[in-house]
């Protein structure tokens, strides 16, 4: 039984609490760490980001969650429970370079393909899948293009795609890598709208973010990360110039820092 | 050869029957599948599987004595099965790619294939005279049994495409994701590479192991040229694998000396080509007829607009200008001559006079909006 969170002030006492608690994690690469002894508990119902220099290990950690990768050491609950346990309650972003837009398909199509967890094996979508997948759609502004190619996509249009197949999945925690990458204005606006829907709604977001600029505006819950975690908890507290240094090491300097210091 | 000539051939020539159902099987399954291996950019690995095949028929020749197509075929099976684990192990192990690990199994196993092959053939006694066939094919040599093993073979792989559609569908379009779905994507991968190894196997009596890659690659590169939707595109494969082997078992059985195996290869590089050249959007003939067009378009714009601004000029839309001073104005441009009969056609232009050309009213107000138009653009 999960109970209400203020993410504001949050207390974490409980496994309840915690949409993510991992512990120990380590991810090696042909012995070169990726991911060193990484501690991180996560609320339920916080939009956080992960933010970290190139390499740090960002989206190696959303794919540890999921197992995509195997640790070398450590383990990750959610809600308390394996992933393995919890996957329907899980949500999926990738980088939209993951795929090759090429394929001969529609929009449509591969929102539907959220479903496919649900529908289990070899049920195929049908009506009630469509509608889903329509109304989706919908929410992240592309019903119209339902039925276009998704080669004739923008990067914007096809991030939404992306989002929107996430979206069907109706899922608990929704984890997103780097989704605004290379993305218009307006769709980087319409896509931080639906996640703070999602927040309002009590889920629980995390987004590889690589931005730094707009952590402040857009998150509550940041995790700076470095193949070690230096920090994570409120954007307040620990979004500082003094985290941001270590993580990334040497000058960052831009507005928006907790601390009110520009850096030397 | 004539209709009637077909049928009569269909149904009372044992051979040209049974080779005639041998390429149909064969192009319907191997189209089909390939379709998948292409959109997982895997085109090689056919290649690779079927060349990988060579050792594993002339092994299974050595160990049993027998040359009935269905041991061979099994032996060929295990072999390319052999090569794609190979293939995987050194691209998971090592820091060798893909297509080196492709190439490096092609290669050798089929030179080990060809080195056990001239063995065999040196072996004093051996009935083994034919086996050489299986290089490039030799279709005569099809028994009704054989295309039956081909038959029910290829409707099995078929039918478990169709039973696991969506979830190879989302192997080959995003398998990551699929993982994260809950799906074991290793074993799909296992069961796709299963299906695309039967669809090879089945073909080598008939096609050859040296051009069996293009049974698996040909039909899906052309399908592709024909439609954007992936069911259709796998459908289309299949058909069009099957109207090459079809084709292709007609005419060799009308030429004298045509192999039939090569010669299906060679009507699917045929379909290949007419596929490139004139399918719709994405044909060469069909963009290259559009962008014509869109020349011709602009050409006409641009001697509306020219004559607009001679116009404005004079100050008088009734003073007519000759085609030499419009094809200077259109330096770079070309096409006055044939802009002028269009737009006169269109009733944009009127020649008040020989060589006197002027807007007409309703050229005028096209003119503007193109001047209006043009002015929003900068």
């Amino acid at each position: 039984m999960q109970s209400k969170q203020n993410p504001s002030t949050p207390t974490i006492t409980t496994t309840n609490d915690l949409a993510i608690k991992i512990e120990d994690l380590t991810v090696a690469y042909r012995e070169k760490p990726v991911l060193w002894d990484v501690d991180l508990q996560v609320p339920t119902g916080v939009l956080m980001a992960i933010v970290g220099p190139n390499g740090a290990g960002k989206t190696t950690l959303i794919k540890a969650i999921m197992e995509l990768v195997k640790p070398v050491a450590g383990f990750i609950e959610v809600f308390g429970k394996p992933f393995a346990n919890q996957r329907s309650r899980v949500g999926y972003v990738p980088q939209r370079n993951s795929v090759d837009w090429d394929f001969p398909t529609n929009a449509l199509d591969v929102v539907m393909m959220g479903r496919y967890g649900a529908l289990g094996w070899f049920r195929r979508p049908g009506r009630k899948e469509q509608q889903i997948a329509l109304a989706a759609l919908n929410k992240v502004g592309m019903a119209d293009f339902a039925n276009r190619q998704i080669s004739q996509l923008s990067g914007g249009q096809q991030q939404r795609v992306f989002l929107a197949r996430a979206l069907v999945q109706e899922a608990d925690i929704y984890l997103m890598d780097e989704p605004f990458q290379g993305v218009d204005a307006i769709t980087e606006r319409a896509i931080v709208l639906i996640l703070k829907e999602l927040r309002a709604a009590r889920k629980t977001v995390i987004v590889v973010h690589h931005d730094l600029q707009t952590v402040n505006e857009y998150y509550d819950w940041v995790t700076l990360l470095n193949v070690r975690c230096i920090a994570s908890g409120p954007v307040q507290k620990v979004f500082t110039e003094h985290n941001l240094r270590q993580a990334y090491g040497g000058r960052v300097a831009f507005l928006g820092l907790h601390s009110h210091e520009e850096a030397a | 050869m004539g209709i009637i000539k077909f049928v009569n051939q269909l149904f009372f020539d044992y051979t040209f029957r049974t080779v005639l159902l041998g390429a149909l099987t064969l192009g319907i399954v191997s189209g089909g599948l390939g379709a998948f291996a292409v959109l997982r950019r895997q085109s090689l690995l056919g290649d690779a599987i079927s060349h990988a095949a060579l050792p594993g028929i002339a092994i299974a020749f050595l160990l049993t004595g027998s040359k009935s197509p269905v041991v061979l075929v099994l032996g060929a099976a295990i072999a390319g099965w052999l090569g794609t684990l190979v293939i995987m192990s050194i691209t998971h192990h090592s820091r060798i790619k893909t297509d080196s690990a492709l190439g490096l199994v092609l290669s050798v196993f089929f030179g080990l294939g060809l080195v056990v092959l001239t063995y065999i053939q040196k072996m004093p006694n051996a009935n083994q005279a034919g086996l050489e066939t299986y290089l490039f094919g030799q279709a005569a040599t099809l028994l009704a049994k054989d295309v039956l093993t081909m038959g029910i073979l290829g409707v099995l792989s078929l039918a478990l495409m169709l039973l696991f559609w969506k979830e190879l569908k989302l192997l080959t379009f995003d398998a990551e994701f699929g993982r994260s779905l809950g799906f074991p994507v290793r074993m799909l991968d296992l069961l796709l590479i299963t299906l695309l190894v039967v669809a090879i196997v089945i073909g080598l009596q008939t096609v050859g192991v040296v051009l069996m890659s293009a049974m698996i690659v040909a039909p899906a590169a052309a399908a592709r040229q024909w439609t954007d939707r992936f069911g259709l595109m796998v459908g289309l494969a299949g058909i069009l694998g099957a109207l090459a082997g079809v084709s292709g078992a007609i005419l060799s059985s009308t030429i004298e000396h045509l192999p039939t195996g090569p010669t299906i290869v060679l009507m699917l590089s045929g379909v290949v080509f007419l596929s490139l050249i004139l399918a719709p959007n994405r044909g060469i003939l069909w963009r290259w007829l559009r962008e014509q067009h869109q020349r011709h378009q602009l050409q006409m714009n641009a001697i509306l607009s020219d004559l607009f601004i001679l116009a404005q000029h004079h100050q008088d839309a009734s003073h007519g200008h000759s085609i030499k001073v419009l094809r200077t104005m259109s330096q770079g441009h070309g096409g006055v001559d044939r802009s002028l009969k269009a737009l006169k056609a269109k009733g944009l232009v009127i020649e008040q006079a020989k060589d006197e050309w002027i807007l007409s009213a309703k050229g005028m107000e096209a003119a503007q909006k193109l001047a209006q138009s043009n002015e929003v653009d900068e």
